[in-house]
């Protein structure tokens, strides 16, 4: 038995560690996907961010994001603000071993390193939500400031109230990897920003006109879409967050179905829509619609049956195309279209649920989109607006139409032919 | 001596350079450009945004010759480059003062 129950341990331990490393993965898509959306003068700014807030995200949240998230204690809305974690440590495999096999899975089943592991990548992809729709004119510097408070404590916050136990969760409302937790609040602290910085110099017009801005890059928009897809599996699939038995290791094959049959329920939907408004396929749009579906299941990618979650993810595709359009029309703009893929197609996901999940209620799910959107943006609008009256959080005009990777970075991503003195070229 | 520069579609780069190979024309210089004459340009859509490219691409292949192979070059250009379509391109000459080998310093005729 004791051979088992070792061998249970390991197997779900190294099962959250290797759907953590598939969601860090995605931050490599992340960064491919902006930096294809962007133009080329700031791509080495955005390539810059993406690195940097995955080590931010894994320091502050190291230091008192899971301690606030995963506390042992607290009230239900206030946290207990545990701190330990950063000193190390772990389950002892005496302790492990000597625990009833018949309430196992109640138990310390898995080692707590990582579970670390498996929840830091998370607070990454929420902060990396909000780099792309300030691209092209945030300064960089404050962007870190606020990847700094938003991965230490905004998204800890409401952590907690759902996944660490705390009043949502008590009220019923649901969201197995985060449609809600991680990618509305995510888009939450997006739209906080992108209201506070303005759009983009020419994006919008005198008389209204919407003027293009394409990106530089499509074949890493598209590689960047295809990593995040992949790594989705350990996003949802890591969610599941016990595998050492034959129910749940047929719970994790069918999230795997189904998130991928969301994410392929996406892409038909967003270029079908495409082609019906605009006469044209459009690749951005289909890459944002692989995306949404995949969003779209994140909130419940266990208990629909593969044809349902194709369909939650098709709402997602055709929801998403509307959602760019609009927030357009209301000069929001929004490079990459990410409030639009996590932010409504976040709220779709989490409504979706009681469609397939007898266990959640419209009531809860609403409640739980509000107090999440409701803090987040918040907190987030704070923070921003306390960043732009002090340090500033936009670049100047001319800082803009050099590219802000000159400004903000001083190299270019794609230098050429200049003949500069003192360089190699 | 002159300078010959001919603005043609891209796609025509190839044809017109065997065609200045086999008049003895040996040198030659291509640019990537961009611009319109008579063509207009096409409508791209970006995101549900609608724009404008005016600029079409263009190469500009520039060679430099002696005087009297004026007439053969124009005619080889011509005859390469043609579609009968609309945006063909121009073909520009103008006189060439001088003209230096760098590796030998021969000037003149003597360095086309």
């Amino acid at each position: 038995m004791e051979d088992i129950l070792n061998l249970r341990y390991a197997l779900d331990t190294f099962y959250f560690l290797v759907s953590g490393a598939l969601v860090m993965w995605m931050a490599a898509g992340f960064a491919m996907l902006e930096a294809g959306l962007v133009r080329a003068k700031n791509t080495a700014e955005i390539l810059t961010k993406n690195v940097a807030l995955f080590a931010i995200a894994s320091i502050m949240y190291m230091l008192m994001g899971y301690g606030i998230m995963y506390p042992e204690g607290g009230n239900g809305v206030i946290p207990a603000f545990d701190l330990s974690f950063m000193f190390g440590g772990d389950n002892d495999a005496g302790a492990v071993l000597q625990q009833d096999a018949a309430g196992w899975y109640d138990g310390d089943y898995y080692s707590g390193m990582s579970d670390f592991f498996f929840q830091v990548v998370f607070v990454a992809t929420a902060m990396s939500i909000v780099s792309g729709a300030v691209a092209e004119r945030m300064k960089l510097w404050s962007f870190l400031i606020f990847a700094v408070v938003m991965t230490g404590f905004i998204y800890p916050m409401q952590g907690y109230w759902k996944w660490g136990g705390g009043f949502l969760d008590g009220l019923g409302f649901q969201d197995f990897a985060g449609s809600g937790v991680v990618h509305l609040a995510g888009a939450s602290a997006a739209l906080a920003g992108v209201l506070l910085l303005g759009a983009r110099k020419g994006k919008y017009g005198p008389d209204g006109q919407i003027r293009a801005i394409p990106g530089a890059n499509m074949p890493m928009a598209t590689l960047g879409t295809f990593i995040l897809w992949m790594g989705w599996f350990g996003f949802n699939g890591g969610s599941e967050l016990v595998l050492s038995n034959v129910g749940e290791a047929n719970a994790v094959a069918a999230v795997f179905v189904n998130t991928n049959a969301a994410a392929a329920g996406g892409v038909v939907a967003a270029l079908l829509t495409a082609r019906a408004i605009f006469g044209k396929a459009d690749l951005t749009m289909t890459l944002n619609g692989a995306l949404a579906g995949l969003v779209a299941i994140t909130a419940e990618p266990l208990a629909p049956s593969p044809v349902w979650a194709t369909a939650v993810g098709m709402v997602g595709g055709v929801l998403v195309v509307f959602a760019i359009l609009s927030l357009d029309k209301l000069k929001i703009d929004d490079p990459v279209g990410a409030i639009s893929v996590h932010g409504a197609v976040g709220i779709w996901g989490l409504l979706a649920v009681p469609f397939s999940n007898s266990d959640a209620t419209f009531g809860a799910q609403i409640i739980g989109l509000l107090v999440i959107f409701g803090w987040t943006f918040t907190a987030s609008f704070l923070v921003w607006l306390i960043l732009k009256v002090t340090v500033g959080i936009r670049v100047s005009e001319e800082e803009e139409y050099n590219g802000v990777d000159l400004s903000e970075c001083g190299l270019e991503a794609y230098p050429e032919f200049v003949g500069s003195r003192g360089s190699g070229i | 001596m002159k300078l010959v520069s001919a603005i043609i579609k891209p796609f025509k780069l190839d044809d017109v350079r065997e065609a200045l190979s086999e008049i003895g024309v040996s040198g030659i210089t291509v640019v990537e450009v961009k611009g319109f004459g008579r063509q207009k340009g096409h409508t791209e859509l970006y995101r549900g945004a609608e724009y404008v490219v005016d600029f079409l691409p263009k190469i500009r292949v520039d060679v430099a010759i002696a005087a009297d192979k004026l007439d053969q070059v124009i005619e080889a250009i011509s005859e390469a480059a043609k579609t009968g379509k609309i945006g063909d391109g121009k073909i520009f000459v103008s006189s060439l003062e001088q003209v230096v080998r760098i590796r030998t310093g021969e000037t003149g005729p003597d360095a086309l």
